[in-house]
């Protein structure tokens, strides 16, 4: 058995990846994009944004490397025995949090269960009362006497690490610009201290230190406490919350891919051909767009859940299988979504096609293929590119919705939505079951509200005249 | 401009052929009633008479597109096509899987929808259009700023959050109001108060900012430097100038999603357990009822479209340029 | 009483928001008196509107006055609270602008816009607002003024929504108008009325007006006094009567050398070289010295001061302290290349190639559909019978107003709109019946350079590959090192550096573009280009650049050009021959002589005498033409000019008059010149 499994969504997004260094390889060399990139990477809200997306990005990225992880006694003939399960690389990063199961709820940094529970003593005999957590906490001889300090002292660990490790990113930074610009240390340092430079450093690095200072100290918190608890099977909630993050992130990015080909060419193709093509394109995108999008979503899953249920056999196991339906869910969003943007383009390639230099192409005798590549095609390609960027986060808030009516991700998938749909049943509970519900709003909440800066930003590069109006 | 109109009802014909042609491949050629059936009477091992029995029952044992069996008309008309396809066009929904009248459930449970999605819509706009002119007063300054701020901040909080936020405080903690529930009536007042006021809030950000930018987007038109230069104040020039333009793409965006009110949203209906047509689609879609998924797709395209119409009725109605031309 | 209307002293703006702070308004001074005309004058980007702007406290957001004062009367404008500032704006000071179509509110009436202004300036005629509201359209000369003011703007043509802006203007009496470019979007015959309007509102109720303009003929016609802008300062003041004498600074001096017309045919034209420098700019010394002929050594280093050269005259320039005569007497031999040209090498060159475009009885339709079914209900006939030929070398200037169809013409020639009807030939092909591949290889015989220098390139597209671009799909120059070796000989031959193949278009000024557009143009080798309004989005320094080139190209290579324009001077003093094109028809055509010196139909007269011409002797007469050219959907029975023509009889309304001969190459479509015609 191959220990690396690659799937779909995995190929898709490295894929993706891919695309994207290669077009930022290709921006670079020309500056008609890179200087609106420019722009971006010079507004503090861009850059600070900016760093913030790429720690969720790292997360996604390492949750999207699959394998099979070693079964635990090594084999018996020398070579590993690989277990069925598979894993990320994430899970393999934090196996910790993943193992550590508890019976059921319990609260953030909790060491006693949410519930009492029948519990029998040494000597026998059994009384009510809330049991002792087996992973949280477990290292505090005397819960009730012990709990703060150890909580304080790991804090304070997590802190200084996170506060050394940006200390050392720091002077990295601070020694490439030197290098680059070839002037003094001191002089750089000061220059990004007293944010003098043309790229906000200084936010970047503040951004980057409050992370990592935020990080390292969750880490150790994690490491010995359910940090936001457990849920109703006693799975720790921080761990599904950065699990949820590769899911939110796949939606939000693969569903504008997969449309992308689909709006691109029609919109182009209905704006500059017009006549018949023009009237089929837009029948086409009416027609889809009057079918109500959750409608639409809600019977193409309902389609694929009874495919699946028929065809249990074809899955090779449970984590392909909710990815297939992750995929799919893509797909569908795609479908619903690929409209406006085609009709922008439409718009687009209509105004284009009139426009002199389309003319002077015209009148040189160069096709209609040269003509849409060269001279259309890049001319909008910033309004493809804000509308992905916009489009991102609303597509990670849909997710939560979706898989609250139960026809969004698979419901064994770690996602925000499913954590939200789960946790509210809890929420008449007494006292209020709160964590699971807080920790999927928060982690949902910064990569929303980041993406919504960073796509304002974004907007306000590519699209100038809108700049004006700030 | 009657022509135009005229023109314009005429296209949603084939739009809705597009549509019915589309919902039947979806539902009865990517899977077969077998399938549906098997679904429902629960996984494997189900005998081929419980499927047939199901079928029959539902009226989905007839041939898909033909019926050779039959004779004269009836080889087309008693076909699945027909009798579950076709009749949408008369607004026959048909039984659900169930075996309640669908149509009669649509009309009961249409006002209620309409109870909640109407004042949320008007309310919302008042309150969004008031926010957005007084941010457009303020333009370029801090106010500005960080009233941009708070709106993106307002619309990068998912909707769950707020209507669970939202009848955990009032509902729960403060007992102002009933947390779900709904009575027919003035009764349903208490019940429709905090949905209402959730489903305002929601809006508020996206809105405000949308507005703003369409605000600021005509006062960079040459005709408000006209009205300046004759020495109008700024509320005036905001008022009477601005506003004034800016409403016709305000409303027209409106009036596309009146129709749709009745379609009613989803999530909250069902978080609040108020019978429309929201949370009848949600239950259809946890029970797995395709006839009421159906019927609700294609009542939601017929609302669209007739949205779409409204708005181009509703554009030659407010702007001179499309009226008198 | 005091004469003295308006006074601004030392004024000052900045606009902030780009990299660094622009001036385009620094340290102006300027003084109107009651009842005259004031002309500012300046190419564009110099800073006369923001100047304007300024007076009336209505900067963009991004601009503020640093600094200076501004008198009106007793009362300093800048130190105005906001509150009284509003009563002054649109009360003792009016304001038009340049774009009637978009400064007027779409979805309010007229008479509702003229209202507001009335309310809130003139309380006195509160009680009778509708009769007010009427009389001020009738003093704009707007036909039937009660029903006219519950239309809406776009049931206006462009010149009657100038009108209503006027009369918004003199809602509030005012004693000062300032009028911004007020007919640059305008026809000329249009013009010719706003600007009669003007002289005689002011004629009537005294007031001074602030004329901004880049036209020297409309200082000429209107203005009592102007002062020249350059780069954010006045660089001279004069009155009209002398400004147009011999002396004065080098930059206005320029100006007048660098309009074209027909007394200059065999000459270059002069030219200012280089473009206005960009405002972000630190001025040393003066800021004209990088384009002045008569640069001195102290100009770059030391800023020139205000000098009184004469009563209500002065400059800024160092030369008026030296002797003035002797200056001008060096510059005129200095002056460069007035080398006369050669046309008749020309011709006698291009009669090798020997290829003649002719076109034929050209009719270019475009459907109007209407009703539940879009059946064709019409047609717009853009283009309806146009005939002509161009033989090589030569030039002919197709003429009129907007919306007459001429640009649709040279589309039409080239196949870029396909035509409904009738022959374009061109050598021995019949470019009409050519489809496909065969269509695509004739292309590089006829090429085209638009109007517009900033929307004619992809601005996504090195400039080397954008002239590159027809040399690849036509298959000229081998090897694409081939092909970089002529964009590089192309873009020298133009006046470009070579390096420019590297850049991108928006780092090139528009006259500088529009070379470029040449360059791309001859780099399939053209031998006609279709030349659309080419120099009308120019300053009249960089338009006599693009001339010259043309003029050379043509000379060199013997080229043919369709030079599609509305600006007369510009025909005379390059075209061999003119076609006068009303309402999609050709209504008079001969040499540029026979056009321009003996027009015989009406509508080339009142055209030719609308255009303002710098003669401050002579002012010449103006054939007013009533009204708007008619549309196109909707002709007029007839000959097409007969509603608006000063010498119609009731003979014009029977028939479309038949085609009169003159002589070999004059011919006109009049029936007062030729007599009545069937066809």
């Amino acid at each position: 058995m191959q220990p690396l499994v690659i799937l779909w969504t995995d190929a898709l997004i490295f894929l993706l990846l891919a695309g994207a260094l290669g077009f930022g390889f290709y921006a670079s060399r020309r500056e008609h994009l890179r200087a609106p990139w420019r722009f971006v990477i010079r507004s503090r809200v861009g850059l600070g944004t900016l760093v913030v997306l790429s720690f969720y990005l790292l997360i996604g990225l390492l949750d999207s490397v699959h394998f099979h992880p070693p079964a635990d006694p090594a084999g018996r003939d020398g070579g590993t025995l690989h277990s069925s399960e598979v894993i990320s690389l994430f899970d393999h990063l934090v196996s910790g949090l993943r193992s550590r199961q508890e019976k059921t709820y319990s609260a953030p940094l909790a060491t006693h269960l949410y519930a009492k529970e029948t519990i029998e003593l040494a000597d026998g005999s059994t009384v009510r009362d809330y049991p002792r957590l087996e992973y949280g906490g477990a290292h505090l001889a005397d819960p009730e006497r012990d709990w703060l300090w150890s909580v304080l002292g790991l804090s304070l660990i997590g802190i200084l690490k996170g506060l050394a490790l940006s200390l050392v990113l720091g002077n990295l930074l601070l020694i490439f610009l030197t290098l680059r610009r070839g002037c003094s240390f001191e002089f750089v340092a000061r220059e990004v201290l007293g944010g003098r430079c043309a790229i906000p450093w200084r936010t970047g690095l503040f951004v980057l230190t409050l992370l990592l200072v935020l990080g390292m100290w969750s880490a150790e918190l994690a490491s010995k406490f359910h940090l936001l608890g457990t849920d109703k099977v006693g799975e720790d909630v921080f761990y599904q919350a950065l699990k949820s993050i590769r899911t939110g992130l796949l939606i939000g990015t693969l569903t504008t891919l997969v449309m992308l080909p689909a709006a691109i060419l029609l919109g182009i193709m209905a704006g500059y051909f017009r006549g018949w093509v023009d009237d089929l394109i837009q029948y086409l995108y009416t027609t889809l767009n009057s079918i109500p999008g959750v409608l639409l979503i809600a019977a193409a899953i309902l389609m694929l859940q009874i495919y699946m249920s028929n065809h249990a056999e074809e899955f090779n196991s449970l984590v392909e299988r909710a990815d297939l339906r992750l995929l799919f869910l893509c797909l569908i969003l795609g479908v619903t979504s690929w409209t406006g943007l085609c009709r922008l383009l439409r718009g687009e390639a209509l105004k284009l096609r009139e426009v002199d230099y389309v003319q002077a192409a015209t009148a040189f005798g160069v096709g209609h293929f040269q003509i849409i590549t060269r001279h259309i095609l890049p001319n909008v390609l910033h309004i493809v590119l804000i509308t992905v960027v916009l489009d991102f986060s609303g597509l990670v808030l849909a997710e939560a919705v979706l898989s609250y009516v139960n026809i969004g991700v698979d419901p064994t998938m770690n996602s925000w939505g499913n954590m939200i749909n789960s946790a509210r049943l809890e929420m008449a509970r007494e006292p209020v079951v709160w964590w699971s519900l807080a920790a999927a709003m928060i982690f949902m909440f910064t990569l929303v509200l980041s993406a919504n800066l960073f796509s304002d930003v974004v907007r306000d590069a590519f699209d100038p005249r809108l700049r004006s109006s700030r | 401009m009657m022509a135009y109109i005229v023109r314009r009802a005429l296209y949603a014909i084939p739009i809705l052929i597009g549509v019915n042609v589309f919902t039947f491949l979806l539902f009865f050629v990517v899977n077969s009633p077998d399938d549906m059936a098997r679904m429902h009477l629960g996984q494997k091992r189900v005998s081929p008479e419980a499927v047939q029995a199901w079928k029959a029952e539902r009226g989905y044992d007839r041939p898909v597109l033909y019926n050779a069996a039959a004779s004269g008309a009836e080889r087309l008309t008693d076909t699945i096509f027909f009798q579950k396809s076709l009749k949408l066009f008369k607004f026959e929904f048909g039984s659900s899987d169930s075996g309640r009248d669908i149509g009669y459930d649509i009309s009961q449970r249409m006002w209620p929808s309409l109870a909640i999605a109407l004042p949320v819509l008007l309310v919302g706009l008042l309150i969004n259009i008031t926010f957005a002119l007084l941010i457009a007063f303020f333009r370029a300054t801090y106010i500005d700023f960080w009233s941009v701020v708070l709106c993106v901040v307002m619309m990068s909080i998912s909707g769950l959050f707020y209507i669970i936020g939202g009848q955990y405080l009032v509902g729960k903690l403060l007992h102002l109001v009933p947390i779900s529930g709904y009575d027919t009536g003035l009764d349903a007042l208490k019940f429709l108060l905090l949905p209402v006021l959730i489903g305002v809030v929601q809006g508020v950000g996206a809105g405000t900012r949308w507005y703003r930018t369409l605000f600021l987007e005509e006062i960079n038109k040459d005709y408000v430097r006209t009205a300046r230069a004759k020495g109008l104040s700024e509320r005036l020039v905001l008022f009477r100038h601005v506003l004034r333009n800016a409403m016709i793409p305000i409303l027209t965006g409106v009036v596309v999603v009146l129709p749709l009110l009745f379609m009613g949203s989803l999530i909250t209906e069902s978080f609040f357990g108020i019978p429309g047509l929201g949370s009848y689609t949600i239950d259809a879609i946890n029970n797995q009822d395709f006839a009421i998924v159906r019927a609700m797709v294609f009542l939601g395209s017929v609302l669209y479209i007739l949205g779409l119409l409204l708005t181009d009725i509703s554009y030659t109605l407010v702007d001179p340029r499309v009226r008198l031309s | 009483m005091n004469r003295t209307l308006l006074r601004v002293e030392q004024l000052t703006t900045v606009l902030e928001g780009g990299t660094r702070p622009l001036h385009p308004v620094d340290g102006v001074d300027l003084e109107i008196r009651r009842g005259e005309t004031f002309a500012l004058l300046g190419e564009s980007g110099c800073g006369k509107s923001m100047t304007a702007l300024s007076i009336m406290r209505l900067l963009p957001p991004v601009g503020r006055v640093a600094g200076g004062n501004v008198w009106l009367g007793e009362s300093n404008l800048l130190d105005l609270p906001e509150t009284a500032m509003r009563l002054e704006r649109g009360g003792r000071v009016g304001m038009i602008f340049q774009e009637p179509m978009t400064s007027l509110n779409p979805v309010l009436n007229i008479g509702e816009q003229i209202a507001e202004s009335v309310r809130l300036h003139d309380p006195g005629s509160l009680p009778r607002l509708r009769q007010r509201v009427t009389e001020l359209l009738q003093a704009v000369g707007i036909p039937d003024p009660a029903r006219r003011a519950g239309e809406y703007p776009h049931q206006l043509s462009g010149g009657m929504k100038q009108r209503v802006m006027i009369a918004i203007a003199l809602a509030g009496r005012p004693e000062l108008l300032i009028a911004d470019e007020p007919t640059t979007a305008l026809d000329v015959t249009i013009q010719a009325q706003v600007l009669g309007l003007l002289k005689s509102l002011q004629q009537q109720t005294g007031m001074a007006i602030l004329l901004i303009t880049h036209d020297l003929g409309i200082v000429a016609e209107m203005a009592d006094r102007v002062a020249v802008m350059y780069a954010g300062q006045i660089v001279e003041t004069a009155p009209v009567a002398e400004f147009f004498g011999r002396d004065g600074h080098p930059y206005s001096r320029k100006l007048f050398d660098s309009l074209p017309g027909q007394e200059k045919r065999a000459a270059r034209l002069a030219v200012i070289r280089g473009s206005v420098p960009s405002l972000a700019s630190d001025f040393p010394g003066c800021r004209f010295a990088e384009r002045c002929d008569r640069v001195m050594a102290r100009c770059r280093g030391e800023a020139p001061g205000w000098r009184v050269t004469g009563p209500g005259r002065g400059m800024r320039c160092h030369l008026a302290e030296t002797p003035w005569e002797a200056a001008v007497e060096l510059s005129g031999r200095a002056g460069p290349g007035i080398a006369p040209a050669a046309p008749d090498v020309a011709t006698a060159q291009s009669d090798r190639h020997g290829e003649q475009l002719s076109v034929e009885g050209l009719r270019v339709h475009f459907p109007i559909r209407q009703g539940v079914l879009r059946r064709t209900v019409g047609h717009v006939r853009a283009v309806d019978g146009v005939s002509f030929e161009i033989p090589p070398g030569r030039t002919l200037a197709l003429v009129g107003e907007s919306g007459c169809g001429k640009t649709t013409v040279g589309k039409g020639v080239l196949q870029l709109i396909r035509p409904s009807e009738g022959s374009v030939r061109f050598g021995a092909d019949e470019l009409t019946r050519l489809t496909g591949a065969a269509l695509r290889r004739r292309r590089s015989l006829l090429q085209i350079i638009f109007q517009d220098p900033f929307s004619s390139m992809n601005p996504r597209m090195l400039v080397g590959d954008i002239i590159a671009e027809g040399m690849r799909a036509q298959g000229v120059g081998e090897t694409p090192a081939g092909r970089r070796e002529r964009v590089r000989q192309l873009l020298t031959q133009v006046g470009l550096d070579a390096g420019a193949a590297e850049r991108y278009p928006h780092e090139f000024s528009g006259g500088q573009r529009q070379r470029i557009c040449v360059a791309r143009a001859l780099a399939v080798q053209p031998r006609l280009i279709v030349c659309d309004e080419p120099t009308s989005a120019l300053d009249v320094s960089v338009q006599a650049q693009i001339l010259n080139l043309l003029g050379d190209l043509q000379r060199e290579l013997g080229l043919s050009y369709l030079f599609i324009t509305h600006n007369l001077s510009v025909v005379a003093y390059l075209a061999h021959e003119v076609a006068v094109m009303y309402l999609g028809r050709i209504v008079e055509r001969g040499t540029v002589e026979e056009v321009l010196q003996a027009p015989r139909h009406p509508y080339t007269r009142a055209l030719l005498s609308a255009v303002p011409v710098v003669d401050p002797e002579g002012r010449r007469e103006v054939i007013r033409l009533e009204g708007d050219m008619p549309s196109p959907s909707d002709p007029p029975t007839g000959c097409h000019f007969h509603p608006r023509c000063p010498e119609a009889e009731p003979a014009c309304a029977g028939s479309y008059p038949r085609v009169t001969r003159l002589s070999a190459t004059h011919c006109v479509s009049c029936l007062r010149v030729g007599g009545a015609g069937a066809d």
